[in-house]
């Protein structure tokens, strides 16, 4: 006989049937379940397959503890594998599959995995496959195997469907966990005030009290549980969330949570960061399994659990019930079973239990035998007896059952106080790790802290919730922390002897006693290096039944104290947190802003192809017909070489610097001089970091007396503004200067090319563009139609050019302006790709040689920097490793065969030496349709001095090209300057 | 995630500053010798304990700020602003 629902009980809506399936089987069950509880009902005894051995696996638990019932819940994209059948709240609908079996659950081929248990024992993997002996390549080669052969469910590889949010909240006291102990908290605490946030994972409130018969301070619990509930629920200072897991504990009293919402929400997680002023938890704790032979065998549970099942969702597991104890909590589980008129038998592994616990138990029906002690199930798909031995070493018996409860004892749950850093306490009467203490204000209470029974742990919620209120200035009656403890007889040590067969310490990996005695005769005695030699502790579960089972087994084969072995750290998640819900609504396009130039639709109606970069989305080619980006850029160029090009510089960093110091700030910071710039003139500057490698470059203007106009890179825009103010409030706060970032204020355009002055003086007609009046590197401010703008008259192509910037609202009528004016002139608009390509032709250093690494003599321009004042970096820049004759140095490259092509990212090496990292390598090239051939500059070892006018490789052996390449002065194209001087 | 209390804009994120080094770095003058740089830019202590430290709140009031942070247990104990003298700011 399987599991079946019991005529009457539980706290469920039996007037509430709901439709599910599991592996495609039409079941029912009622509101309220999970589901867990609706497959025991239905007789679904085998749920699963295990992780190596593939051995059929039943449900174990009623809660967060389970290690065997792991299903895939839904299809399709909505899949999630790995899900606990004990946590699941039932809905109408839902879609259940068993996972990890292949045909079938039932006869799964996999199971042959058993037989050749050996070969799976602790170590296997690194004992074959990487030890001695043992190419890389062999483990390369059987992984795919060896995964496909265990494992656990298998995620969807489709989209994610689903919506996720993100919530920030703030409290004065945070309290996980819905238990007598955590309603009592933060009732406590409510009444006194506080702002409090009551966190359970469960969709009911009531933690233990959602099974408990017994009376709670003399009322009944599920009475208890309804007039606080009501209360708190009731209470504009609370906000109550079930269905929400804290996952994590961080620094400064932050609290992750994931909270489930229903479907109907459109929402199906909400993930949620709380600071609160003070934490308590409240997690209650777990019961531990017994090791013996075959504990797995479905129909094997936690005594707990048969508890739960029948008192909160009437679910009897089997006609026939034996439970296997050795403290008191399983004595009220037995005679809850009994009384619901199951044949329950309980058997004590003490034997001198005596007085009203065993008669309480007795009168409830129960058949209580003690000195025995189980080890073995027996049955091969579901338990069918239980072989028991008789702890005085007299003749045991095999009792015949069809479930069976297990109890070895209680772990409080502390693993967020682990988080935390908080090291438990052993406490050998209790059998228990207890808190440690907390270095901040997060309070542990009730069965998280030992505190076994009911009425204690309500007191111990209200003295936190009291501890609270007064540490946050509030009053509220003083109540005393029960001490923990308060069964009648003392635990016994429950890692018994004489298992026989396959006994599981952890379930869910399938680790044996026998894996646990062979990892320590091995030496892989300490709790870490057990974790990563058997796996013990490892998957979803994380050791929550197993890992005080593990220190047990060690201890009893090292024979010495439990406490001695150590402890491993527990790390967030607490359980497994999907990464929809941690990414929330920050996906595809929402990952990070976009950053558009005021000029960008423009652009985009111009049909320019964007590109992002970085943050920024940037026109990167002007495509005519159905032209390439090759084709493209290459024309781009040419108008901007015969005619007249625009380009958006929008993005360009801008910094208004003023103030009677802005020109000592600028000597500063620029390696040469700004204080002694004209009114009415710009500069190109460089500025170094303080280890003296360069940083950023740009052009400053100076627009008056005390103001200048910083532009930088656009990739260094937010790098240089901190800079900045970083050197005036933590250097020189004598200085008096204002840095404020201008970027966004203003939008920005290059005017390039012969008819450059012809196609502004058009459309800024105050201003007299003649050579005289408006020389090379002139500022001028002046009116474009009505508004201000400010231009000057700077290169980057080599060109006679000029930038030009007006307020950003005004930006797309500049741009339409400029391209009217352009056209009108055979000219246009060119992109990224020009750009580059332009700069390149020129020499001009740009990303890829701004690379972090590079000095201003390894870039050509040590001659720029002043001798005349000091500068941030002028001191490390003279270190002998930066000044060495065979640094990387820019040179200019082109191919030894005109025709050839060479790419960026090439290694420059000797011919017949192309070994290492080379002597350099190649950092931006283009073709160059006024040279008719492709150009290039890098950074090579030795630079011009050594290598000017011999012949090198570009060994590109990724994309499989090889080059032959001259080294040439890095300047291709008019390099007197005639032209930008035209 | 550490909470600091910005003088300025009140308790925030960590998330919302940057961190900017040791504070106990005294930097030369530009034109100093060469090994009062290299000790300036590449010599650092790694206390165990209160530690005081730079911070930006870059995404809030753009300030640079002093906090003392115990390098073991995150404990901020104290905040100030870096440049004491900014008029009109602290009253």
């Amino acid at each position: 006989m399987t599991g079946f629902r019991l005529k009457s009980g539980g706290a469920i809506d039996r007037g509430k049937p709901l439709g599910f399936s599991f592996d495609g089987r039409t079941l029912h069950g009622f509101r309220g379940d999970t589901l867990a509880s609706a497959l025991l009902a239905n007789g679904e005894r085998l749920v699963a397959r295990s992780f190596k051995y593939h051995r059929p696996r039943g449900i174990m638990s009623a809660g967060i503890e389970e290690t065997s019932a792991l299903v895939t819940i839904g299809s399709g994209a909505r899949t999630i594998p790995n899900t606990l059948a004990s946590t699941e709240e039932l809905v109408e609908g839902l879609e259940a599959h068993s996972q990890h079996c292949w045909p079938n659950l039932r006869f799964d081929l996999g199971a042959i995995n058993q037989l050749s248990a050996r070969l799976f024992s602790a170590g296997f993997y690194y004992k074959t496959f990487m030890g001695p002996g043992n190419s890389p390549k062999s483990w390369l080669f059987y992984e795919r195997f060896i995964r496909r052969a265990a494992g656990l469910g298998v995620a969807s590889r489709e989209p994610d469907p689903d919506h996720y949010e993100s919530c920030e909240a703030s409290c004065d006291l945070l309290v996980i966990g819905a238990g007598p102990a955590g309603i009592e908290a933060a009732r406590v605490a409510a009444e006194a005030g506080l702002d409090v946030i009551l966190v359970e994972r469960d969709f009911a409130l009531g933690g233990g009290l959602l099974q408990e018969s017994e009376a709670i301070e003399g009322i009944n619990a599920r009475g208890w549980l309804l007039t606080r509930e009501r209360s708190l629920r009731g209470a504009s200072n609370v906000r109550v969330l079930s269905r929400t897991m804290a996952f994590g504990l961080y620094d400064h009293g932050v609290a992750g949570l994931v909270e489930r919402l229903q479907p109907a929400a459109g929402v199906r997680e909400r993930f949620w960061i709380v600071r609160a002023k003070r934490i308590v938890l409240a997690a209650g704790a777990l019961e531990r399994p017994l090791i013996f032979g075959n504990n797995d065998r479905p129909g094997v549970m936690l005594t707990s659990a048969l508890r739960a099942y029948v008192n909160r969702w009437g679910v009897a597991a089997g006609t026939r019930i034996v439970i296997a104890t050795n403290n008191d909590s399983a004595y009220a589980a037995a005679s809850d079973i009994a009384r619901a008129g199951i044949a329950t038998m309980l058997l004590d592994a003490r034997e001198d239990v005596s007085g009203p616990l065993p008669e309480m138990a007795k009168s409830a029906g129960v058949e209580l035998r003690l000195g025995g002690v189980p080890v073995r199930a027996i049955g091969r798909q579901s338990v069918r007896a239980l072989e028991v031995a008789r702890i005085d070493g007299k003749a045991g018996e095999t009792i015949d059952c069809d479930a069976m409860g297990m109890s070895g004892g209680w772990s409080p749950t502390q693993h967020l106080l682990s988080q935390r850093g908080v090291r438990p306490v052993w406490n050998e009467t209790l059998a228990a790790f207890l808190p440690g203490e907390a270095r901040e204000p997060v309070r542990c209470i009730g069965a998280a802290t030992g505190i076994w029974r009911t009425d204690d742990c309500a007191r111990s919620g209200r003295a936190a919730g009291a501890e609270a209120a007064h540490a946050l200035g509030r009053s509220a009656p003083k109540e005393d922390f029960p001490a923990p403890g308060g069964w009648d007889y003392p635990i016994r040590p429950w890692i018994f002897g004489g298992i026989k067969g396959k006994a599981f310490v952890d379930i869910q990996n399938d680790v044996t006693f026998g894996d646990v005695r062979q990892a320590c005769h091995e030496g892989y005695d300490a709790p870490e290096l057990l974790k990563r030699y058997t796996t013990l502790g490892m998957a979803t579960d994380q050791g929550r039944t197993s890992a005080v089972n593990a220190l047990a087994v060690i201890a009893k084969l090292r024979g010495g104290p439990l406490d001695a072995i150590g402890t491993t750290t527990f790390r967030p998640p607490f359980a497994p947190v999907s990464i929809g819900a941690l990414a929330g609504a920050e996906r595809d396009q929402h990952l990070l802003p976009t950053r558009r130039s005021p000029m960008h639709d423009a652009l985009v109606t111009q049909g320019a192809r964007m590109l992002e970069t970085g943050l920024w989305l940037r026109p990167w080619f002007y495509p005519q017909g159905t032209e390439t980006v090759d084709e493209a850029y290459l024309r781009e160029m040419r108008l901007v070489r015969e005619a007249v090009g625009i380009c958006d510089v929008s993005t360009l960093g801008k910094i208004a610097v003023q103030g009677p110091d802005a020109g000592e700030l600028l000597d500063r910071v620029y390696v040469n001089a700004f204080k002694s710039l004209a009114i009415g003139k710009a500069r190109y500057g460089v500025m170094l970091r303080d280890d003296g490698i360069v940083m950023d470059d740009g052009t400053s203007w100076r627009l008056g007396e005390h103001e200048y106009f910083m532009t930088t890179t656009t990739a260094n825009a937010g790098k240089v503004m901190a800079w900045l103010e970083e050197l005036l409030e933590m250097r020189w706060p004598d200085l008096r200067v204002a840095v404020t970032s201008v970027t966004d204020q203003w939008a920005g355009a290059s005017v390039a090319g012969p008819l450059a002055r012809d196609l502004l003086q058009a459309l800024v007609a105050d201003l007299d563009f003649s050579n005289d009046a408006f020389p090379f590197m002139g500022v001028r401010e002046g009116s474009f139609n009505g508004v201000p703008c400010r231009i000057a008259r700077i290169s980057f192509s080599g060109e006679l050019a000029y930038e030009i910037y007006v307020p950003a609202d005004h930006g797309q009528e500049l741009w339409r302006a400029l391209l009217d004016g352009a056209t009108a002139r055979r000219g246009g608009a060119y992109g990224l790709e020009a750009l580059g390509a332009l700069r390149i032709e020129k020499g001009h250093v740009g990303g890829p040689e701004l690379d972090g690494r590079a000095t201003l003599d390894d870039l050509g321009l040590g001659r720029m920097a002043s001798t005349k004042k000091a500068f941030i970096g002028g001191v490390l820049r003279t270190r002998p490793d930066l000044q060495r004759k065979d640094r990387p140095q820019l040179v200019g490259l082109v191919p030894v065969t005109k025709g050839e092509i060479f790419k960026g990212g090439s290694i420059l090496c000797e011919g017949g030496n192309e070994t290492g990292h080379g002597l350099g390598w190649v950092t931006s090239v283009t073709e160059s349709p006024s040279l008719g051939h492709w150009v290039g500059i890098g950074l090579l070892k030795g630079g011009l001095s050594e290598w000017g006018g011999r012949t090198l490789l570009a060994d590109d052996p990724i994309r499989g090209r090889r080059t032959l390449v001259k080294v040439v002065a890095p300047h291709f194209l008019d390099p007197e300057g005639k032209r930008l001087n035209g | 995630m550490l909470r600091i209390n910005c003088p300025f804009c009140g308790e925030r994120d960590h998330s919302e500053f940057t961190y900017g080094g040791d504070a106990n770095i005294a930097y030369p003058e530009l034109s100093a010798p060469l090994e009062a740089w290299i000790e300036a830019v590449y010599v650092r202590s790694n206390p165990k304990g209160p530690h005081r430290e730079r911070w930006q709140h870059s995404d809030g009031c753009r300030l640079w700020l002093i906090v003392e942070r115990d390098t073991l247990t995150h404990a901020i104990t104290r905040v100030e602003p870096a440049r004491t003298a900014i008029p009109g700011l602290m009253k």
